[in-house]
């Protein structure tokens, strides 16, 4: 990305909180001096008249409507570069807990009295199963140290690396004691680290937000808790808040929904 | 004869995706909408059959800028129903959060958001380059909210130790003291803003409306709870605010839009100030007499000078409260609060107005129903009715399509609309 121009960038924003470009903005100390090495051109939620014309597109939330389906993929013919940003663009996040129930049924419950709008999709999708995704800051929002480090990867020509090491590894570090050993769930020990630990930090269990680690160890972990006496559908569900997109997680959640959540509402 | 059209498709500086509709011929407004198109994400599906424990981190996902309110309101919900009346150690921490909250979205509202339409740019990046002290004054402010939040609960966007029943992480006695001087040296930034504002020409407009806000007893500008009060005079206790405040769906919108018996209302700084205005610190106070404010305003523009009034007056409160806390005695080890069934409404100020959480569980602890009243869908009936107004006079001023689509943008934004928000309420009747 060298050269006498800066690079353009454009931040976008589908089906989430925002929180994510919140962060950007929330980059207050770096702000104006990475506005030095970079132009962004193109972010509707801080800035009127963006254009088309952007290098590297910054992309948060969920596709869940065709009309975002149709708007990613025309990011994704104008930018060289495509990040997620956030769980919601990752994994689906949180979004993805209203899949496995007809959109329908869910419509109906939302807007009881309005016709269902067909702009909504059946099921919501993360960004990587609509495009290409050339780089992913992961977290439920993104780490703020994390986006401007990969941002500075990127834009001295590298390859960001995904982190191998579970949050574990981070939170031991960290000093804290286990919440597994105070019977709490954690699924510390599925995700990537990467978020300085921050949720165990403050004495709340880790949720995956990150995504799971390849060969994460789901069944164990889940032996492990289950030994502890937590309620085995306690613990799918808590799987499923971040995680629904994962294999070993869907399978569990299968196994508590049989033909997906509310499927005999649906039925009747 | 006089024939208009405005048509913002995505309207920018908003937090969410909202679009404006107005249409005129033969000088008459034939159409007139403040489109909401954000996708649904259907919150209450998702929450259907959850553990009590996880709502507060699921519902502070509606919104990453106003993710403290929503904690806050679910936590105070979920209490409500479980029968559980947290110390008052843990109300003065989610207090000061909410101090926190305000500071860091009412400075990115009105020097991020409102501020480049006053000096006719598009974004505060153009402010950047031209008046780059304002910025730098904005972003160390905007800084400090999340410095708190981050210091006492780990993170501002989706706060990591709130939970239903107090703090998963008591913070320490320093970490008060260390936020209480972040706050003090923060006066002359604050100052600096107040200042601005002063600068700054308000467009006169004239449209009075019904104001509501939470007002408690004692002597408290009110963020957390209290009784939910009108400016026509109507007060109701939080549970019961269905009782003055009626909504309906609407075809262009996915939120929802609420009003009284006298019509529709408006919620949020204005309508805080107009019903809190005899409770301010005295630093506040005068900030308002100095940016013009007055109680009985008819101009909705000035909710961005509210917002400076309630930056200086939750910067001097969170001083209050750092005080306060650190003095006080921690309370023991967390502990999850006992699941049982019941049902709990819970009412909080969040930036853009009064917030509801209401939560019905079963025997286990489960979500068996939810509701959630989103201040930007209380505020959208009025903000049509005002775009109303303002066309009206801007027409009759022999305004062209640019001035009036400015104008309506500009209105629009005073509001400080959160669309994300409004379209992410939860609403599953309540099973009698």
């Amino acid at each position: 990305m060298a050269g006498i121009l800066k690079p353009k960038i454009g931040v976008f924003s589908f089906t989430g909180c925002e929180g994510c470009q919140l962060q950007v903005l929330n980059l207050e100390n770096e702000l104006l001096d990475l506005l030095e090495r970079v132009e962004i051109v193109n972010f509707r939620e801080a800035l009127t008249g963006g254009t088309n014309d952007y290098a590297v597109a910054l992309v948060e939330g969920s596709i869940s409507t065709a009309s975002d389906e149709r708007e990613l993929k025309e990011i994704r013919r104008n930018a060289r570069l495509l990040i997620a940003i956030g769980a919601c663009a990752h994994t689906t996040g949180l979004n993805g807990m209203r899949n496995g129930e007809s959109a329908k049924l869910a419509w109906s419950r939302v807007y009881p009295d309005r016709a269902f709008d067909a702009n909504v999709a059946e099921e919501v999708r993360p960004l990587c199963e609509v495009v290409d995704v050339d780089f992913t800051v992961p977290g439920c929002p993104i780490d703020r140290d994390e986006l401007l480090r990969v941002l500075t990867v990127i834009l001295a020509g590298g390859t960001p690396r995904p982190s191998t090491t579970p949050v574990c590894d981070e939170c031991r570090r960290a000093g804290n004691e286990c919440l597994l050993d105070d019977g709490r769930i954690c699924f510390g020990a599925l995700a990537p680290s990467g978020c300085r630990a921050v949720c165990t930090s403050y004495g709340e269990s880790c949720a995956a937000c990150r995504g799971h680690l390849p060969g994460a160890p789901v069944s164990e972990l889940m032996a492990l808790l289950e030994e502890k006496g937590i309620d085995r559908e306690e613990i799918i569900l808590r799987l499923g808040r971040f995680g629904s997109r994962e294999r070993a997680v869907a399978a569990l959640l299968e196994e508590l929904f049989p033909g997906g959540r509310n499927a005999q509402e649906a039925a009747s | 004869m006089k024939k208009l059209e405005v048509d913002v498709h995505h309207l920018t500086r908003v937090e969410g995706h909202g679009n404006i509709k107005i249409r005129v011929a033969d000088g008459v407004i034939e159409e007139l909408k403040l489109e909401i198109v954000e996708s649904p994400r259907f919150f209450e599906s998702m929450l259907v059959g959850r553990y009590v424990d996880e709502v507060p981190h699921i519902t502070s996902r509606i919104c990453g800028i106003c993710a403290v309110g929503h904690t806050t309101a679910a936590c105070r919900a979920a209490e409500k129903a479980l029968g559980f009346d947290p110390p008052p150690e843990v109300g003065a921490l989610r207090r000061l959060l909410l101090d926190a909250e305000f500071i860091q979205s009412h400075i990115l509202h009105g020097c991020f958001l409102a501020l480049p339409d006053f000096f006719g740019v598009p974004s505060v990046l153009a402010l950047a380059e031209t008046m780059p002290d304002v910025v730098k004054t904005a972003l160390r402010l905007k800084r400090l909210g999340n410095t708190i939040c981050e210091t006492l609960v780990g993170r501002h966007v989706h706060p990591v130790s709130m939970a239903v029943g107090g703090f998963t992480r008591w913070p320490s006695r320093d970490d008060f003291l260390h936020v209480k001087t972040m706050i003090e040296e923060a006066a002359d930034d604050l100052e600096e803003t107040v200042r601005l504002f002063e600068a700054i020409e308000t467009p006169s407009f004239d449209s009075p409306a019904e104001r509501i806000a939470l007002r408690s007893e004692g002597e408290r500008y009110e963020l957390l709870e209290g009784v939910v009060t009108s400016s026509a005079g109507d007060s109701v206790a939080e549970d019961r605010f269905d009782r003055i405040i009626r909504e309906t769906t609407l075809p262009h919108s996915t939120a929802r839009h609420a009003h009284t018996e006298r019509g529709s209302f408006a919620v949020g700084a204005l309508s805080r100030y107009a019903v809190n205005h005899d409770r301010l610190l005295p630093e506040a106070a005068l900030a308002a007499e100095r940016l013009g404010l007055s109680p009985d305003t008819t101009n909705p523009f000035h909710n961005n000078e509210a917002q400076v009034v309630e930056a200086v007056q939750c910067a001097g409160e969170a001083v209050r409260l750092c005080d306060e806390l650190a003095a006080a005695r921690p309370p023991g080890r967390f502990k999850a609060v006992a699941r049982r069934a019941g049902r709990g409404t819970a009412a909080v100020e969040v930036p853009r107005g009064t917030l509801y959480h209401g939560y019905e569980l079963d025997g286990a602890g489960r979500i068996v129903g939810a509701n959630c009243v989103i201040p930007t869908g209380q505020n959208q009936a009025n903000i049509e009715r005002d775009l109303h107004r303002l066309v009206g006079v801007l027409l009759e001023r022999g305004e062209g399509d640019d001035a009036v689509r400015l104008g309506c943008e500009m209105l629009v934004r005073a509001y400080d609309p959160c669309i994300s928000c409004s379209t992410h309420f939860l609403e599953v009747e309540f099973v009698d």
